[in-house]
């Protein structure tokens, strides 16, 4: 039997009248690579900020791995394993990105509290947050401010600061989100370079990128998920086609 | 750019290390808050106050300038720490340096109550808590006059000698040897906390609050940390002055000395760690200088200066020049 990571059962979620999770039920192996789908406005991110505590669901129950997570704060989840991106640039426009990996870094060894010792004294640190940056080839540009990175550099960091938790479950939203066409290659480049160990769920709109690098895909339209599958089960099925692929994607 | 020589491989380590390193303008600044003793020693009094005032600004650069709080109830802390050192000194314990160490104490105790408060709130209600409880403790102690002396000040204030030598001379030259030490002192000390990891953590809060949880950071404990060193590092300043001048006038808690130091550290520049000590220096030079000439006048031209900097250095006057410098050395490069 496969080990689950991460998994919801029943998560409801309202906005007013307005159903963002409706009835959300989902199982996400160790190691996996998923990938969830739908249209503008379906609920993805929202079911993010669930999963990741910043948003309180109605009712339902998050589980990380053995443990119940649903009243665990969001600082702590990630202490857990448990990491997200964003979907519009959630970054530190002014320090750079050596100095944010760097705090991420710190964190997630404990010593992002000590005051009393100087920042280059973290050499273990800084080299980590070094190597993550090199990795995703931002090495030549961590020493400027990252509101003067490119736009794809600046989603790379993206992926870096989590990286720079040691998630054992990574969620990507729309990790190549405005990045044109021709330069999103290198953002799944990274993706694909993620360690086999941390299970990923990535939100994606586009199609190709989804089979080519999902075992699996989630579709939701309207807070709810209409049929989860392989690829080629998703790529067949008619509803699908109606409601997602028809709407221009493909 | 790259802080590397060419040709080694990268060290991230000697990267984050230039940073923090001291610089040549430090030294000389340091070394230039020892000309007073020989250059202007007839105002050795007002010196003192300056140090003060620079202790009591770089206190609140931890909260605006780095952490991204802005707070216009700062004096709560200078006044607590003014009376809780003004008590003791009255009450019969008058040994100056305990006395320092008693009253950032029982300040940083006052501050660790009060950001209970305001790690649950913030914007716009924050600004306007920290003014609530600046009002809220004048009017406490103003109302307790048998305690504080309330619109009469705090009397009857008496120092004892430094290690038992130094008595508080007329001049206010022991006054100004104590206070710029223990402004050093205490800037060494604020120095490490900005460069330490946990200073990077306060940057990060200024830089994206939303990020932080994000990347595993607890932001409330992070936070009521800063409110504590913050508070203690005021109550040190306001102790300072009641031991200077022996005397604690309400005025130590009012909003509108919040507001004064916060106008330094703007002026001089927040976030910038000599920001808040470049500003308290103009501003107390210049109301020194301006209140001689015209004191009803002096809240005019501080308010065209206040407006002059915030349109052109919208960073204080070490933001601007630190602009102005990087693009010499862009032009030269
Ligand atoms: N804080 C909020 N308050 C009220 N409504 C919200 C809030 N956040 C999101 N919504 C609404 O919830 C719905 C789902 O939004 P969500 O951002 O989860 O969609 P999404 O699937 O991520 O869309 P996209 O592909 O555009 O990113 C939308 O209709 C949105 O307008
Ligand atoms: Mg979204």
């Amino acid at each position: 039997m496969t080990e689950i990571a991460l998994s919801t059962s029943g998560l409801n979620k309202k906005f007013g009248s307005l159903v963002v999770a409706g009835d959300i039920s989902l199982e996400l192996p160790r190691g996996a690579r998923y990938a969830l789908i739908g249209p503008n406005g379906a609920g993805k991110t929202t079911l993010i900020n669930l999963m990741t505590g910043m948003l309180a669901p109605d009712s339902g129950k998050i589980t990380l791995g053995t443990e119940d997570i649903t009243a665990v704060p969001p600082d702590v989840r990630v202490k857990r394993g448990l990491v997200r991106t964003f979907q519009i640039n959630t970054l530190f426009p002014n320090l750079t990105p050596l100095e944010a990996v760097t705090l991420a870094v710190c964190e997630r060894r404990g010593e992002a509290g000590v005051w009393w010792k100087s920042l280059p004294s973290c050499k273990a640190a800084a080299d980590e947050a070094y190597g993550i940056l090199s990795s995703l080839r931002l090495g030549e540009h961590c020493e400027r401010p990252t509101k003067q990175l490119a736009y794809g550099q600046q989603r790379l960091l993206e992926i870096a600061l989590a990286l720079a938790s040691k998630p054992k479950v990574l969620l990507l939203d729309e990790p190549a989100a405005g990045v044109p066409k021709e330069e999103s290659g290198e953002l799944f480049a990274a993706v694909a370079g993620i360690s086999s160990d941390i299970s990923v769920l990535f939100i994606e709109h586009d199609m190709e990128v989804v089979f080519r690098f999902a075992s699996r895909i989630i579709v939701m339209v309207s807070g709810r998920i209409l049929v989860e599958g392989t690829p080629d089960e998703i790529a067949a099925n008619e509803r699908v086609r109606e409601v997602y692929l028809g709407s221009g994607h493909v | 750019m790259n802080a590397q020589t060419p040709g080694a491989a990268f060290n991230p380590q000697e990267v984050l290390r230039a940073q923090v390193r001291w610089r040549a303008l430090e030294i000389i600044f340091w070394v230039a808050t020892l000309a007073p003793f020989v250059l202007t020693p007839n105002y050795l009094i007002l010196c003192s106050q300056i140090a003060i005032a620079a202790l009591f600004a770089l206190s609140l650069d931890l909260l605006v300038g780095y952490s991204g709080i802005v707070s216009l109830g700062h004096a709560v802390y200078f006044g607590v720490g003014a009376y809780s050192a003004g008590l003791l000194a009255k009450h019969g314990w008058g040994e100056p340096i305990s006395g320092l160490l008693f009253a950032s104490v029982v300040t940083a105790l006052v501050g660790y109550l009060i950001s209970f408060i305001m790690v649950r709130i913030t914007h716009f209600a924050l600004i306007m808590v920290t003014v609530g409880l600046c009002l809220l403790f004048g009017e406490i102690a103003n109302s307790l006059h048998d305690v504080t002396g309330g619109d009469d000040g705090l009397q009857g204030v008496k120092m004892w000698s430094i290690f038992g030598i130094y008595r508080f001379d007329m001049f206010g030259r022991t006054a100004y040897v104590y206070t710029l030490v223990a402004t050093f002192l205490s800037f060494l000390v604020l120095r490490r906390i900005i460069n330490s990891p946990f200073g990077l953590s306060l940057r990060g809060m200024r830089e994206n609050q939303r990020r932080m949880p994000a990347i595993g950071v607890p932001m409330k404990s992070r936070l009521q940390v800063v409110y504590v060193i913050s508070a203690c590092f005021a109550g040190l300043a306001g102790a300072l002055s009641a031991q200077t001048t022996q005397f604690v006038a309400l005025d130590a808690l009012s909003f509108q000395r919040s507001a004064e130091v916060l106008v330094m550290l703007i002026l001089g520049g927040a976030g910038r760690l000599y920001g808040g000590l470049i500003g308290a220096a103009m501003f107390m030079v210049a109301r020194d200088q301006l209140a001689d000439m015209n004191p009803q006048y002096w809240y005019f031209w501080l308010g065209l200066l206040l407006v002059i900097v915030i349109i052109f250095l919208p960073n204080g006057i070490l933001g601007g020049l630190a602009a102005l410098i990087d693009r010499v050395r862009s032009r030269r490069s």
